[in-house]
């Protein structure tokens, strides 16, 4: 089930599932948190996706096989980590995307219904990547999958909150992007002058609620 | 505190140090110097502490006035250093008197030239580091490159200025023939496409920047059209997105992506990417594990030792 890749000489992959879903999601969480509560020395950082996490150590003083035999030890405690109840975030939304009536064309509803379905499911955040702040937010009704972008934007507005594929997020800053944009939130997504920086975690909650 | 007047900026200067690790999980990458071996090498030089922040000037430098005085050194690509018109050697450290002007040109070979200054570059620090990050515009000074009329602060310093061993630098110099290993789905690629990415020159191109180096050449298979479930991306992986032509990506990269990954350039020669330029020709070579971790102790034992008290 999981399964150890080497993926340079500064760090290992460790996959946790081969599929993107829950169960998966749930065994990169607990083996994230061994890794923050029981630090390896050495590793210098983590990056935990849908089905992995890629850890990156200090190759002048740690070893893959180091970190490898350390990390068959945690999974074998996996089972027993207690993961907190997720936190729930409302993020709210005014629904005015440029990319929202083709959306609603696209699957033959009208862009009031893309606001209903888009915004009474609740998402977790599958994990935080790409730039600081952007959620990989799992749980998008199946009547909103939607492609990306055939020529991806060379700017989205900071706050867009996009489809892309089965997958919805928020844009923390003005960055290239192809995902579908729906909406827009006022919401500060990553803000370095708080104490929590990114707005959403991995192992969130989410909730989109609409503005007028 | 004493200051810098930032005359003028050059074409791209950012505050950097060695980067903010440990924030993978909120999609924050390290950043930090382009060529870390020459910032560290440039600190020590001043008598800083290796990792203290100094401005990372781009191809062409710019002209900075110390009201205060100052002492600096001058590390990475050549970039034909002058104090008041008078030519300062690079690698060494020099002493700026009250009032004179530091200017810096074009660079001679290479990409990035360090001003390191004794006390150091005083910008608040972010997440534990002084390093800006272009795309976001995070942390160093404001968030962003460098402009005219800009006053940067000098921290306190301490310690003596060593002396440079021209033996050891030569041994660190930059590489165009990058060594690299494997990476998580070199063997999702064809046989063939493997050789041609080893065999074959590439070249780099104008859309290079600390997030990534676009290379030119043999494109390679692109296996699953490119596609495949976002992982976490290490520093210098080289992914082969649709069109298969390869990406470096660097040290302001995205922290997850979704592009297959045929390589990865050994940690040794990390630094020698900060030095690569538009239109240069590069070579990678495919070595071992072992070979990889034995290259990147050998180069931190150097590193030790390229620098002396007088």
């Amino acid at each position: 089930m999981t399964t150890f890749r080497y993926a340079s000489d500064q760090s290992l992959m460790v996959y946790l599932g081969e599929h993107i879903n829950l169960d998966t999601h749930h065994r990169v969480l607990k083996l994230l948190r061994l890794l923050e509560a029981e630090p390896i020395p050495g590793v210098r950082n983590l990056h935990p996706a849908y089905n992995s996490i890629l850890i990156v150590f200090d190759p002048v003083n740690q070893e893959h096989g180091n970190i490898e035999r350390t990390i068959a030890m945690y999974l074998e405690r996996l089972d027993d980590v207690k993961l907190p109840e997720p936190r729930t975030v409302e993020i709210p939304v005014v629904y005015d995307g440029p990319d929202l009536a083709d959306v609603a064309a696209l699957h033959s509803i009208s862009p009031q219904r893309v606001v209903e379905l888009h915004s009474s499911a609740t998402y977790i955040v599958y994990f935080v990547g790409f730039v600081p702040g952007f959620a990989y937010l799992g749980g998008l009704p199946a009547e909103l999958a939607t492609p990306r972008l055939e020529a991806p934007r060379k700017r989205v507005p900071k706050g867009s909150v996009a489809i892309g594929g089965t997958h919805t997020g928020v844009y923390p800053f003005d960055t290239p992007g192809g995902w579908r944009l729906i909406g827009r939130t006022p919401v500060e997504i990553f803000d370095p002058d708080t104490t929590e920086l990114s707005k959403l975690r991995i192992g969130d909650q989410v909730k989109f609620s609409p503005c007028p | 505190m004493p200051v810098i007047h930032v005359q003028s900026p050059g074409m791209f200067t950012t505050v950097q140090d060695l980067g903010r690790y440990g924030y993978g999980p909120i999609g924050v990458s390290p950043s930090g110097a382009a060529d870390p071996t020459s910032l560290r090498i440039g600190n020590l030089l001043v008598g800083n502490p290796e990792s203290h922040a100094a401005l990372e000037m781009t191809l062409l430098g710019g002209t900075f006035v110390f009201p205060d005085g100052g002492q600096i050194a001058l590390t990475g690509s050549d970039f034909g250093p002058a104090i008041d018109g008078a030519p300062i050697p690079m690698w060494t450290a020099s002493r700026l008197q009250p009032g004179q002007t530091l200017k810096t040109g074009p660079t001679r070979e290479g990409a990035r030239c360090y001003l390191c200054v004794h006390g150091g570059i005083a910008v608040k620090h972010l997440l534990g580091s002084a390093s800006t990050h272009i795309l976001t515009g995070l942390g160093g000074f404001e968030g962003r490159q460098l402009k005219k009329g800009d006053v940067l602060s000098i921290g306190e310093g301490r310690a003596k200025a060593l002396t440079i061993v021209p033996e050891v630098l030569e041994r660190l110099k930059p590489r165009k023939h990058l060594r690299a290993t494997v990476g998580p789905q070199t063997d999702w690629f064809s046989p063939e496409s493997v050789r041609t990415f080893f065999d074959s020159a590439y070249t780099v191109t104008e859309e290079s920047n600390r997030m990534g180096l676009r290379l030119e050449g043999p494109a390679l298979d692109t296996p699953h059209s490119g596609q495949m479930t976002s992982e976490g991306v290490s520093l210098g992986a080289i992914q082969v997105p649709a069109g298969g032509k390869p990406i470096i990506l660097f040290v302001e990269q995205q922290t997850t992506g979704g592009y297959p990954k045929i390589a990865n350039v050994v940690s040794a020669d990390l630094a020698s990417i900060g030095q690569l330029r538009p239109r240069d020709e590069v070579h990678f070579e495919l070595v071992g594990p072992e070979s990889a971790r034995a290259l990147i102790r050998e180069q931190e034992r150097l590193i030790q030792k390229a620098v002396i008290a007088d």
